[in-house]
């Protein structure tokens, strides 16, 4: 995309708080004329305070609130519950009923019981609906977290993904169905439209972007998708909730001033499938905490 | 005033105190714990009355006071500090936020066996110095640090 | 009813490292709610970590630690294999205490 369209629309978004619309490179953020004196003056370059930024959180990291979650979901997962009083230790998130360790970052996956590709928390609400008899219409009046409320879904992906904890992503691109998932989130990323001509793209397809104090990873690359992946489901300082990829996907619909996805549709199921491939090979660190 | 100097003596007696029914094998109830809670030092509105309500009008800067704090913090909401005292006699460490609408946010009393040396997470309502004080043999030591406090972007 | 608490107690060099993490809202009565109402303080005051009957940390909290406070102390004397119990009280008189063993 070029700089001079994505400097229009920072300039024409005015006073729009709006996080999309502060995206900027580090070069047009400041005018040039002001640049050259303005150099010896800057108190911290940008990559002093992502140091201290990262030094910090992963001092939080080690005792990170996400283990209050965690172990939520662990007992979720035990307990019968539901219209079919049952747990979900039965649950198949693709390594065979019950089988927990590395389901996460084998997921995306293919299931052929539901014959859809299906990501950690859509799979979650899937058991949850054929073993436990929730409505899945139920789960979706308020899946995000919000105040002292946490959905249960949210606390058994956090779960789930704490059993994948130190191995390496190894979203599956064997079926058919899957490499079509894989293509179609590729189309969704890079898909621009809305009243501000956005994509994830816009945000997310370059390097050296930045809103504010944060960098944004380049999610088209190895080195950048795992930043994607890495960290959710993630304890978010701004308000102490635990958010999952599903809710962090969603705001970005909503950002762009898309329309928002349905919970666990397949549109996220295709955009994760794209995120998780990309970040492939490489370690996942466990649910984490992000800003 | 009376009120003051008695919650003043609760907060400064209850380490030694602790350690005495302890020994006798006669912990107080938590309810009792809880009373025993600072409400004019914990009230108070700036640094200086709630330092006064603390007893700690007079203070002795300190480089035996460590202070493990962020310079920029990426988040307000969450601010890991951590105090580590090296003067002999620890008796209890206090974190106070100068900016903040209420400065006193935390005090440790430190009975002997336990290292003095404390880490929690702080809110920070803006950009703020943080300051460590350490009550030991009877007397206040001090220092402190500026913390930064930035705006973040979309919350990835 | 609260959630139980995270604690990881870990002998280290004849010391205890403790690691603690509590669900609480950690409310400060700042805030508003979104129609407009003060929503009321409801923090923790206090913490006390106990090993063999004996209080190895005390502490008063006010409304500024953040929202599921977290706390790290270590103590000398205990070895693996005791147990250490923590027990935080908040401002409304709710309560909590959980268990942990030193490994």
């Amino acid at each position: 995309m070029s700089s001079i369209k994505l400097r229009a629309v920072v300039a024409l978004s005015g006073l729009a708080l709006v996080c999309a619309a502060q995206v900027a490179r580090s070069e047009a953020a400041v005018p040039k004329k002001a640049a050259a004196p303005a150099k010896k003056a800057a108190p911290e370059s940008k990559s002093a305070i992502a140091a201290e930024f990262e030094k910090f959180r992963d001092i939080m990291e080690d005792a990170s609130p996400a283990e209050l979650f965690e172990a939520k979901g662990a007992e979720l997962w035990k307990q019968k519950r539901g219209p079919k009083n049952a747990s979900l230790e039965k649950c198949d998130l693709g390594l065979g009923p019950g089988v927990l360790k590395g389901a996460y970052v084998r997921l995306p996956r293919y299931f052929a019981d539901a014959d859809q590709v299906m990501d950690a928390e859509r799979r979650i609400v899937y058991c949850m609906v054929t073993l436990q008899g929730f409505k899945e219409s139920d789960l979706a009046k308020q899946p995000f977290s919000k105040g002292s409320h946490v959905p249960d879904p949210v606390s058994l992906v956090t779960f789930v993904a704490g059993q994948s904890r130190g191995m390496k992503i190894a979203a599956p691109q064997k079926h058919p169905r899957e490499r079509e998932a894989y293509k179609v989130g590729e189309e969704i990323f890079d898909y621009r439209a809305g009243p501000w001509d956005f994509s994830c793209a816009t945000c997310h397809g370059d390097e050296g972007l930045r809103i504010r104090t944060q960098d944004l990873p380049d999610l088209s690359t190895k080195k950048g998708a795992i930043a994607a992946f890495q960290g959710w489901p993630g304890y978010r300082m701004t308000g102490g909730l635990m958010h999952t990829l599903q809710w962090r996907l969603n705001d970005c619909f909503r950002q762009q001033r898309f329309p928002e996805p349905a919970y666990v549709s397949q549109t996220l199921s295709d955009l994760m499938t794209y995120l998780a491939v990309n970040a492939n090979g490489q370690v996942y660190k466990g649910p984490g905490i992000k800003r | 005033m009376d009120q003051t100097r008695r919650n003043v003596l609760k907060a400064g007696g209850s380490a030694g105190l602790l350690a005495l029914l302890a020994t006798a094998g006669m912990l107080r109830s938590e309810a009792a714990l809880a009373a025993d809670w600072n409400q004019n030092a914990f009230g108070a509105k700036n640094l200086k009355d709630a330092f006064d309500a603390l007893g700690a009008a007079n203070r002795t800067q300190s480089a035996d006071i460590a202070m493990v704090a962020p310079e920029i913090a990426e988040n307000g909401a969450v601010v890991p500090i951590g105090a580590v005292s090296k003067i002999p006699g620890t008796e209890s460490i206090a974190i106070l936020i100068a900016k903040n609408p209420t400065a006193l946010a935390a005090s440790f009393d430190i009975p002997a066996g336990t290292d003095p040396s404390v880490s929690t997470r702080v809110k920070l309502a803006q950009t703020s110095d943080v300051h460590i004080l350490v009550k030991a043999n009877g007397k206040f030591y001090e220092t402190k640090k500026e913390v930064k406090v930035t705006i973040g972007g979309c919350g990835g | 009813m609260a959630d139980p608490m995270r604690i990881r107690a870990m002998a280290k060099d004849g010391e205890v490292v403790v690691k603690v993490l509590m669900a609480h809202e950690m409310e400060t009565g700042q805030r508003k709610d979104s129609a407009g109402k003060p929503i009321p303080a409801h923090f923790i005051q206090h913490v006390s970590a106990t090993w063999q009957g004996k209080v190895v940390l005390s502490a008063n909290w006010g409304t500024a630690i953040a929202k599921n406070p977290f706390l790290e102390f270590s103590f000398k004397g205990a070895k693996k294999g005791d147990k250490i119990q923590i027990t935080w009280t908040d401002n409304k008189g709710d309560k909590r205490t959980d268990e942990a063993t030193i490994n």
